[in-house]
């Protein structure tokens, strides 16, 4: 008699097999099952392909970013000394002064601030001035010409040959000027900018005391290869001076550095949008295996082992993640196309887009790697199913203990969020709390979910109708879908609306207050002796003096007896040029939040100044802490005597630093103008009399600043709402996955009550009202979650207030629940438009 | 004759609300090779477990199990699946076919899990014993309740187990159906020399094998061999 125990001999092939043959009428589910990361994919493989195609542009044209191979920038005037230095560097040198300044367009009688660039030399030495015509460039610093901005050209409706006056100097117009080295197009709509020839700049009579310019001094060399050694040797004697040194290589990393933020943004949303996907994927498989513990306990029956039970759906769930995966890519490789359209605005090369293999590469190991990992945990119970099943359904499960394993692959599942957001945030703070946060969240529904199906099954009225009870029943009943809808869905929804608040804060945030009170027009570059004339202009003009504040240049010396190469920690301090102001009492825009206000010392007093607390913050001071002040040669000491609370969004001239009166009234100084234009017209005519009369003053028209800030906030909010959508659209899909996988739970009760003789109407009515009250209680869980995360992101990250849109968020509610419940009746109006014996057959 | 099942003192109990409930209750029998055996009993009796305890599908809490001379209750999961594997056969009330694989396919499953060679023509002259060599290709959904029992019996005798256990094998078929199923089933049994054992509450299904152990309350109510064995 054989006694021993038998070898079996389970080919691997089989197993695919198996896993092909028993994936066959579930393929179309399975997609839509993995369909929730396709999007994520997709998202992340465009970004990831636009950052590789990005950095290669970027290392491809560094040197037209510069224009040459180094660049030396002051804002202070240049020392003789350094001006000797200056003078022997590099085998080419051109030099720019660059400054704000109204231009005057003598044959329209329009004035606009512009960027004013005095160029001498051959400047760029990489790369070209864009101009139309060409030869512009070339030409425009033989004679008084000017080239002007397309913008302003098209503003004021000006055409070549026409005439500008910069000061008191008039200047042809000899091309439109279409891009500059290393500008971008938002840069140039906000400033546009105006190139004139150096040598004409004194006549100009633009350059006056405190007047900001900036100094900028380009070097072209035969052999470049010794120019950052060269930096790097030469930055202490720069920095003394007040330069920075700018080279193709550091251009690189900077312009590189300053993108690394938009990917991070990008990759994140991207990333939420997969982590959607994750909640799709291990909510729908959960269902899967569900589905399949007949099939699966009958095999255990005919002897298949545990091990292998668990690898024939581990073949399925890895093969539609690599069909998920691949899908992912090759939609994220079209839309990186489409991202550069989004961004062209803020890029300042020009990208050439290739389908990047290493994003792909990356984009499918991910997909795989989430869609199994996520679905491990369903895959794992495979394990665990009794052949039991097979003759009987309910059988007493073997204790109660989770298998070791589901805690390690939560653990996994945890550890890769974890990773996979600190790839993307970079710090550990930011990554905690995010990973925290969506923990905290998942946490909270199924508390949420438990809590539900307690209180309704308690509450229950025992003498509400069969619909009724039957409808809210369902959603404690063994096989309730409960739990897992809440949770799907109310992750969904909590994603989309916090992606809808966050972005509203945003907006919010930057839109800067424009009543009909307050001031839309500032002057500033007022010297000493223009006040009274432009007072008196302003006043002819019947408009208001606003707000007139004098403004002194200076820088900090010493705190606390340190100076700033003792005080290594704080470079920032002494780094900056400030403009300070004097005033002898608080604006309604101020408040004292520590300390005590002093609004005038008499000579020989100690000055006690008062600063914006956030920026006594960023330069490390407290009160009582002493400032040596360099005000343009002189050293002033003071004390810190008070911090404000400024309220920088009110539209006036605020200050980091204010000193007392009787102190700086003798201080070389400009003065800052405000006033109310009530029409454009009048606008027009007071800025045209103002560059006129008073050449060195701008004139900021707030109104034109408004409506730019507005283009730029509506473009950044594109490419918010672009990625964002990613993750609402994925959110909607696992919404509806979720709802169609749980459907099949379904299925055989509603059979089995039309098989009864229940209505149409009846099964119908009952589904609804398990939908409804389902849809309602996740998208209210989901909603108040994003509701918490929004103000706790309002609060902490983005330092604002968090009023919640009423209206939207309504809406919000009301079209999650309208899907839930939309997606479930419909998915049970299918089953009843067939006989009840055919769905019994099938399903049997 | 060899007995290819011996069951000694075994009992079931299960853990219920916090109380134990005693569904077997020190069984004991031994079934020869190549017998005709039903256990009945009403609903609730303990025979299904008994039936899952004898076929090596759950675990007894006390008493052994002895299927062919290897001792169950020693077993993990994994080799008492691989027992099942070489030296039984099952037949249920519902069918339990996989609904994803063809009938020729659900046939050649034990085989391929055993890692035979060869096996397809083995399963087609099966499935040409039950009839059904022309619905091969047919999934279980596309055959009616008796075809899909056909299938299940050729799917049960294709591994040729050691002994084959029917649940139930007719309670999902009608009275014409049935008799034919069971003429199918003992004729192949007979064919084949398996052990059969059958739990039914169908007394004229059980008045066929050759010995009937009644079952009640989870203990043996009797153990009466039929007159003409």
């Amino acid at each position: 008699m054989p006694n021993q125990i038998p070898k079996q001999n389970i080919k691997f092939s089989w197993l695919f097999k198996m896993a092909w043959r028993d994936s066959r009428k579930n393929r179309s589910r399975l997609l839509l099952f993995i369909s929730s990361i396709v999007l994520g994919i997709a998202a992340l493989v465009a970004v990831y392909s636009f950052k590789d195609n990005l950095q290669r542009d970027i290392d491809s044209q560094a040197k037209e970013l510069t224009g040459a191979d180094l660049v030396l920038d002051s804002r202070k005037g240049v020392s003789k000394a350094m001006q000797k230095m200056l003078d022997t560097l590099g085998d080419d040198r051109s030099q720019e002064k660059t400054f704000a300044s109204m231009i005057y367009f003598q044959k329209g009688g329009g004035s606009r601030l512009v960027q004013m660039k005095a160029l001498q030399g051959k400047y760029p030495y990489y790369g070209i001035i864009e101009t139309i015509p060409a030869k512009a460039a070339d030409g425009f610093q033989n004679d008084q010409y000017a080239l002007v901005d397309q913008t302003l050209m098209l503003q004021f409706g000006a055409k070549v040959g026409d005439s500008v006056k910069v000061g008191e100097l008039n200047f042809k117009i000899l091309g439109t000027l279409i891009k500059a080295p290393g500008q971008t197009g938002i840069a140039s709509s906000v400033a546009p900018t105006v190139y004139i020839p150096l040598k004409y700049l004194d006549k100009t009579n633009l350059i006056k005391t405190g007047s900001r310019i900036n100094n900028k001094f380009y070097y072209r060399y035969n052999d470049p290869s010794g120019v950052d050694e060269w930096v790097k040797k030469n930055e202490p004697k720069l920095e003394k001076e007040g330069f920075d040194a700018d080279t193709v290589e550091s251009r690189k990393e900077q312009t590189g550095r300053s993108f690394k933020d938009v990917n991070r943004f990008l990759a994140l949303s991207g990333f939420i949008a997969l982590l959607l996907g994750c909640v799709g994927v291990g909510s729908a498989i959960h269902v899967y295996i569900q589905e399949k513990l007949s099939a699966i306990a009958t095999l255990r029956c005919l002897g298949l082992k545990s091990r292998h039970a668990f690898l024939i759906y581990l073949v399925q769930i890895f093969f539609i993640g690599l069909i998920a995966a691949l899908l992912g890519s090759i939609l994220g490789t079209a839309i990186q196309f489409l991202l550069p359209l989004v961004l062209k605005d803020f890029l300042p090369v020009e990208i050439t887009m290739q389908v990047s293999w290493p994003a792909v590469g990356q984009g499918i190991l991910l997909g795989l790697i989430i869609s199994i990992l996520f679905a491990l945990p369903s895959l794992l119970a495979v394990r665990k199913i009794s052949p039991l099943n097979a003759i009987r359904i309910s059988f007493e499960k073997a204790g109660g203990k989770r298998d070791p394993l589901t805690w390690l692959v939560y653990i996994l599942m945890a550890a890769f969020v974890t990773g996979f957001t600190h790839l993307q945030m970079k710090t550990w703070v930011q990554t905690l709390a995010f990973t925290l946060s969506i923990g905290i969240a998942f946490i909270l529904l199924i508390v949420l979910s438990k809590l539900l199906m307690f209180l309704v099954k308690k509450l229950l009225p025992k003498s509400s109708s069969y619909l009724w009870r039957q409808g809210f029943a369902n959603l404690y009943r063994p096989n309730n879908q409960t739990l897992m809808l809440t949770v799907s869905i109310g992750l969904s929804t909590a994603f989309i609306c916090t992606l809808f608040f966050v972005q509203g804060i945003l907006m919010n945030r930057v839109t800067l207050s424009s009543g009909s009170n307050q001031p839309n027009m500032v002057m500033f570059d007022i010297q000493n002796t223009q006040k009274e004339g432009l007072d008196s202009l302003t006043k002819a003009f019947k408009l208001p003096l606003m707000n007139q504040v004098p403004v002194i240049t200076m820088r900090i010396e010493e705190i606390n007896g340190k100076k700033a190469n003792a005080d290594t920690n704080n470079r920032r301090a002494y780094r900056n040029e400030i403009r300070a102001t004097y005033q002898d009492s608080l604006t309604a825009a101020e408040k004292i939040v520590e300390g005590k206000w002093i609004g005038r010392i008499k000579s020989g007093e100690t000055i006690y100044i008062s600063l914006d607390q956030r920026y006594a913050q960023q330069i490390n001071v407290g009160l009582n802490d002493k400032i040596l002040f360099n005000v343009q040669g002189m050293m002033i000491p003071t004390v810190v005597g008070s911090f404000r609370e400024v309220n920088w969004s009110k539209m006036q001239t605020n200050f980091r630093v204010v000193f007392p009166a009787g102190v700086l009234e003798e201080a070389p100084q400009f003065h800052v103008l405000m006033t109310r234009v009530s029409t454009s017209e009048m606008s027009a005519k007071f800025q045209g009399e103002v560059v006129q009369k008073f050449p060195n003053v701008s004139v900021i028209d707030l109104d034109l600043v408004l409506k730019l800030l507005d283009e730029l906030l509506s473009k950044i909010g594109f490419v918010i709402q672009f990625m964002a959508g990613f993750s609402m659209v994925t959110g909607w899909i696992v919404l509806i996955s979720a709802v169609l996988t749980s459907k099949n739970q379904r299925i055989k009760e509603s059979i089995l009550l039309r098989t009864m003789g229940a209505s149409r109407k009846q099964i119908l009515a009952i589904n609804a009202i398990e939908y409804f009250f389902l849809g309602a209680f996740a998208a209210g869980a989901g909603l108040i979650l994003a509701l918490g995360g929004s103000w706790a992101l309002a609060k902490f990250t983005f330092d604002a207030n968090f009023v919640p849109p009423f209206v939207p968020t309504l809406l919000l509610f009301g079209s999650v629940m309208l899907i839930v419940v939309v997606t479930g009746v419909l998915s049970t109006r299918s089953i009843l438009n067939q006989p009840p014996l055919k769905i019994l057959r099938t399903e049997g | 004759m060899e007995s290819i099942l011996n069951i000694r003192n075994v009992s079931k109990i299960y853990q219920s609300a916090g109380k134990e409930l005693t569904v077997l209750n020190n069984i004991n029998f031994s079934i020869d090779a190549g017998s005709t055996v039903a256990i009945t009993g009403p609903s609730g009796s303990g025979k299904t477990t008994l039936l899952g305890l004898c076929a090596g599908l759950d675990r007894a809490s006390n008493g052994t199990v002895e299927l062919n001379g290897i001792a169950l209750e020693k077993l993990n999961e994994d080799e008492r699946a691989a027992v099942r594997n070489q030296y039984v056969g099952f037949i249920f009330q519902n069918f339990q076919l996989l609904p994803t694989l063809t009938a020729l396919e659900n046939v050649m499953v034990p085989l391929e899990l055993r890692g035979a060679k060869n096996i397809k023509a083995h399963a087609m002259d099966l499935l040409d014993k039950v009839g059904l060599a022309d619905r091969s290709h047919h999934y279980p959904v596309q055959l009616s309740g008796g075809e899909q029992q056909r299938v299940s019996l050729a799917r049960a005798f294709s591994n040729a187990p050691a002994i084959l256990f029917a649940d139930e094998p007719t309670g999902n078929l009608d009275a014409e159906t049935s008799e034919k199923v069971i003429k199918l089933l003992f004729d192949l049994n007979k064919d084949a020399g398996t052990t059969l054992v059958i739990v039914t509450h169908d007394l004229e299904l059980a008045a066929r094998t050759s010995r009937t152990i009644k079952v009640k309350g989870g203990i043996i109510l009797s153990d009466e061999k039929a007159s003409y064995a």
